[in-house]
């Protein structure tokens, strides 16, 4: 397709095997981790930036080893691959640098011999790479694949430290993502029964909206809600988020939720486009809502800031399906479809960048408090300005206020919901900014409060180490101050036009 | 240069805002630097674009978001109006604040905030469209709130959820007023006239209500105002931000963009919606008095009066009448020039004499006289005593009452400055003709540094020139007048 078909070819498949690379190398790597990691990253952040000047030009799609489908494994890049892979290499890239004290401290390497940082660097990368081989593929095949080695890496993450609840909290995330393999599988093979291919562009132009395909992709949806967290499926995320470290929390928060909700937006809206029907997306849209009234209430009542955090992203995660009632199904042809389609990704990159930046935050507070409990951070704001200062901006995106990338999400999902006359989706956003303000105002005005008299002075954290979160919080911020860019680069090789019914 | 003087302007307090939060606390020259060269160098800007816009120049800058959603920079008449009066305040403010807090803590985050609040009134200001002044009443919103919590004791933080109490669920009703009605009609300028009616009646009465409700909050029309006396908790600047230089005012020049800009007043007529507005901002301007009265606290008791005083702004609004307007907008500056007085003064007796209640006020006249001075120039001003400023905005809000068929009007600015007296005379008579007790005589509070005396004699001064050269070219009044020629004289 195009005369960047050739080109493209090597940077996408580099994409997927270099991260694979820089995982098997830093399991060999013993006192060199900190170089490998640090050029690894660097690599990843460049071949990133050369696939967005790549799909700027237009869509990619390639057949890796020359055959083509549906023999062949599908690789294609478009303007929303593009971005997820944009925004991981971004947040993974900070993140990752921000681990490189607590993983693979400069000097001898005696510390880096631990156990956690020994399998900290392989599986991070082991996770970038199955996260861009998700966002990459064009097969639903590749997809399950890719997804049980994220599920996998994911795991581990939560797993790492080998304390006694952080490996039950592992185990019941293994279950749940279990589960949804099985019914993401066998919908798989449902559409191979009855197509006899799985690559999805093929699929997209000879599945019919007849019951069983419906009742595949209804299927496949359930596993992929499951391995989302959407409510019901919540229970394992917030023991495994809050449990793991903050890194790796970072992470697994900001990034592995999005990755098999991308998979449900292109089930249902490039493969599968108009077969939702009525049901399916009023469906996932009434459990976003009671993910955000359900993840927000319990968010209200943790004492430990690491749950605060861990329920806001099952609340957050409830408003990226309203996607599907707002733009899918029957909504597809409102005007406004476009815009709350953008809308939920805008979500969905915001909420990566200021989730992780919240993450690092609290385990900064934790290293300089000792604990996580909010009580313990009483004047905090002043000891640690730039991390309060992180948290604060984060927590604009996530209450969905100007300017911020959440406030964008927000507005383009609000008026969506009005124009289109589904005024009802718009309560629960309403409900879920006001209810975010009431769970992230608590620590933050712990934060801005006068330690107590008496109260042991916090541990002393590297200013250089509080400018990740910093710089995460920033780019939530950004993304919705400079919105014009993504928000055309997201329409690239959409089927419909964006500015489709705008003034 | 002049296409970017709106950017330059709202430049001149954001980068000073986010510069003051780099640096490190012992920088306090940096730090005063950074605040005063902002505030002078706005000034100065504010200077040059009054006289082009009062020469009919309009200025636009753009700039795009996603579809539908763009901030739109423009500043008219209306916006300067708001804009000198705030450049004007934050300068003795700032001045004012670096006296006040001297050497004590968190003064970069202090005035990094400060800053970021004026730059976010600043841009609500000159919003054009509907979702740049949501852009920017937010960014107010959560600027103010860590200088509510500032002081971090547990009045402070209970007074901060006050806050966000009353405005969050305000911002919300905002928003959906909003963008219920641009999914009906797209973006809305204030400039253009939109097709609002292609909405039936009642979603427009429902939406008109959700703007006053959600601006009302900042406005602190009863019921909403319940967060404003709770926010004297916060330091003495801060009070003087939130009553005179930026939030109620934000919400009271915002209900003037609605009605005004966004509705038209010949819509608001035959949603017949000017009337219950003028007879909520009545309500709150005899029941805000009422409680002022029974406030033993002096800041509390002037908390009641901001909460009275706002809505005379509101009321001239409502009324719909060239006049009326024109009380209105000019009490915008009136009440901040005399409200800013009675704050810094009220600010000085707490930390000189350590005052706090009205019946500790006894006899400091002659022991304080700067401060009591002008504290007497800010009450009188507020009761209407004329020459003072407050006297020439209630004679165009009568003369408007009358103008538009409500003379009712007329016997609630009568009432209400009965109220003021009473709850302002008191005051004076026990600074002046009571004698202090005992003990204290011999240790006369010191009224200094310089820094903390000089801006309330400035706006006393303010005040009463104002009101005395109310008929010169460049007082408030012209300026109101000029606003109100362009609204009703096209």
């Amino acid at each position: 397709m195009g005369p960047l078909s050739g080109q493209g070819t090597i940077w996408l498949a580099l994409l997927i095997a270099a991260p694979l690379a820089a995982a098997l190398l830093s399991v060999v790597s013993g006192r060199y981790a900190r170089p490998v990691a640090l050029a690894s990253i660097a690599l990843m952040l460049s071949l990133s930036g050369i696939l967005v000047t790549l799909v700027a030009q237009g869509p990619l799609r390639i057949a890796v080893g020359g055959w083509s489908a549906p023999l062949g494994i599908a690789l294609a890049a478009d303007g929303l691959s593009a971005g997820f892979v944009a925004v991981t290499a971004v947040v993974m890239g900070i993140v990752m640098l921000s681990a490189l004290p607590q993983f693979a401290p400069r000097g001898d390497g005696e510390t880096g011999e631990s156990r956690a940082g020994y399998a900290f660097w392989p599986l991070a990368f082991f996770l970038w790479a199955a996260l861009n081989a998700i966002f990459l593929s064009g097969d639903l095949f590749n997809l399950y694949v890719a997804l049980e080695l994220l599920t996998l890496a994911a795991i581990g993450l939560v797993a790492i430290e080998g304390k006694a609840e952080t490996i039950a909290a592992a185990l019941r995330y293994a279950l749940f993502a279990l589960f949804g393999s099985l019914a993401y599988l066998l919908g798989a093979v449902f559409l191979y029964a009855a197509y006899g291919t799985l690559d999805m562009a093929l699929l997209a132009e000879i599945a019919e909206a007849d019951g069983a395909t419906i009742a595949a992709g209804a299927l496949m949806t359930a596993g992929l809600a499951a391995k989302t967290a959407l409510f019901p499926f919540h229970a394992w995320l917030p023991p495994a988020h809050s449990g793991a470290p903050a890194p790796a929390s970072a992470i697994l928060s900001g990034l592995v939720p999005k990755a098999s909700f991308y998979i449900a937006v292109r089930l249902w809206f490039d493969v599968l486009p108009g077969a939702a029907g009525e049901i399916m997306p009023v469906v996932l849209g009434a459990l976003g809502t009671l993910a955000i009234v359900y993840g927000s209430l319990l968010a209200m009542r943790q004492e430990r800031l690491k749950l605060i955090v861990a329920y806001s992203t099952v609340a957050q995660i409830g408003y990226l399906f309203l996607i599907f009632p707002l733009a899918g199904g029957s909504a597809d042809p409102q005007p406004w479809a476009a815009g709350a389609w953008t809308g939920a990704m805008f979500h969905a990159f915001s909420h990566a960048a200021a989730k992780a930046s919240m993450f690092l935050s609290a385990g900064l507070f934790l290293h300089a408090v000792g604990h996580d409990r909010i009580d313990g951070l009483k004047g905090i704001a002043r000891h640690m300005p730039m991390t309060a200062f992180a948290f604060a901006l984060a927590s604009v995106t996530l209450m969905g206020l100007p300017p911020s990338g959440g406030f964008t999400a927000k507005y383009l999902l609000l008026t969506a919901s009005f124009a289109g006359g589904q005024e009802i989706w718009s309560a629960a956003m309403i409900l879920g900014g006001l209810m975010a303000a009431l769970y992230l105002f608590r620590p933050l005005g712990r934060a801005f409060s006068r330690a107590g008299e008496g109260a042991a002075r916090p541990a002393p954290v590297s200013r250089l180490l509080q400018l990740a979160p910093l710089a995460l919080a920033c780019l939530s911020i950004l993304i919705g101050i400079a919105s014009a860019g993504p928000y055309d680069f997201l329409q690239i090789g959409r089927p419909v036009s964006a500015e489709e019914g705008l003034e | 240069m002049t296409a970017f003087l709106p950017v330059l302007i709202l430049l001149t307090s954001l980068v000073p805002a986010i510069a003051t939060f780099f640096l490190r606390e012992e920088s306090a020259r940096l730090r005063n630097t950074f605040s005063l060269g902002g505030a002078v160098l706005k000034l100065a800007l504010v200077g040059v674009m009054l006289v082009e816009v009062a020469g009919g120049t309009v200025y636009e800058t753009r700039f795009a978001f996603a579809p539908g959603l763009y901030l739109l920079l423009r500043a008219d008449a209306l916006s300067l109006l708001f804009i000198t009066l705030s450049a004007f305040l934050w300068l003795l403010t700032t001045i004012y604040a670096i006296a006040y807090f001297g050497t004590s803590s968190d003064l970069s985050r202090f005035f990094g905030f400060f800053s970021l609040c004026v730059a976010a009134t600043t841009g609500l200001a000159l919003s054009g469209t509907l979702i740049t002044f949501f852009i920017f009443y937010e960014i107010l919103t959560l600027s103010t709130w860590p200088l509510v919590v500032h002081k971090g004791d547990g009045a402070s933080l209970a007074a901060g959820r006050r806050y966000l109490a009353y405005t969050m669920p305000g911002a919300a009703a905002l928003l959906v007023a909003i963008i219920w009605l641009e999914s009906a009609t797209g973006p809305i300028e204030f400039t253009i006239a939109a097709p609002l009616r292609d909405l039936d009646i009642w979603s427009l009465r429902a939406i008109f209500a959700l703007f006053i409700a959600g601006i009302g909050v900042k406005a602190a029309l009863v019921p909403l105002h319940g967060w404003l006396p709770a926010a004297m908790a916060a330091p003495a600047p801060v009070s003087a931000l939130l009553h005179a230089v930026a939030v109620v005012k934000a919400g009271a020049f915002g209900i003037v963009r609605i009605v005004y800009d966004v509705f038209g007043t010949t819509l608001v007529d035959e949603l017949a919606m000017g009337l219950p507005l003028a007879i909520l901002a009545s309500f709150t301007i005899l029941y805000a008095s009422a409680r002022a009265l029974r406030q033993v606290d002096i800041k509390r008791r002037l908390a009641f009066s901001t909460v009275s005083q706002v809505s005379y702004i509101v009321l001239g609004t409502a009324l719909i009448g060239p006049f009326a307007l024109i009380g209105g907008l000019v009490h915008l500056v009136h009440q901040g020039l005399m409200k800013i007085t009675l704050f810094f003064c009220a600010g000085i007796y707490a930390e000189r004499a350590h005052i706090h209640r009205i019946d500790e006020l006894d006899g400091i006249g002659p022991r304080m006289p700067w401060t009591s001075v002008c504290f007497s120039i800010g009450a009188m001003g507020m009761i209407g005593v004329p020459p003072i400023a407050g006297f020439v905005s209630k004679w165009y809000l009568g003369i408007g009452g009358l103008q538009s068929g409500q003379p009712w009007v007329i016997v609630v600015l009568g009432a209400s400055s009965l109220l003021n007296a009473a709850y302002f005379l008191p005051l004076l008579y026990r600074m002046w003709f009571r004698s202090a007790p005992g003990a204290t005589e011999r240790e006369r509070p010191r009224e200094y540094p310089l820094g903390l005396i000089a801006p309330p004699v400035i706006t006393a001064f303010a005040s009463v020139a104002t009101g005395l050269l109310a008929g010169s070219s460049l007082s408030p009044l012209a300026w109101a007048t000029l606003i109100v020629e362009r609204y009703y004289l096209p």
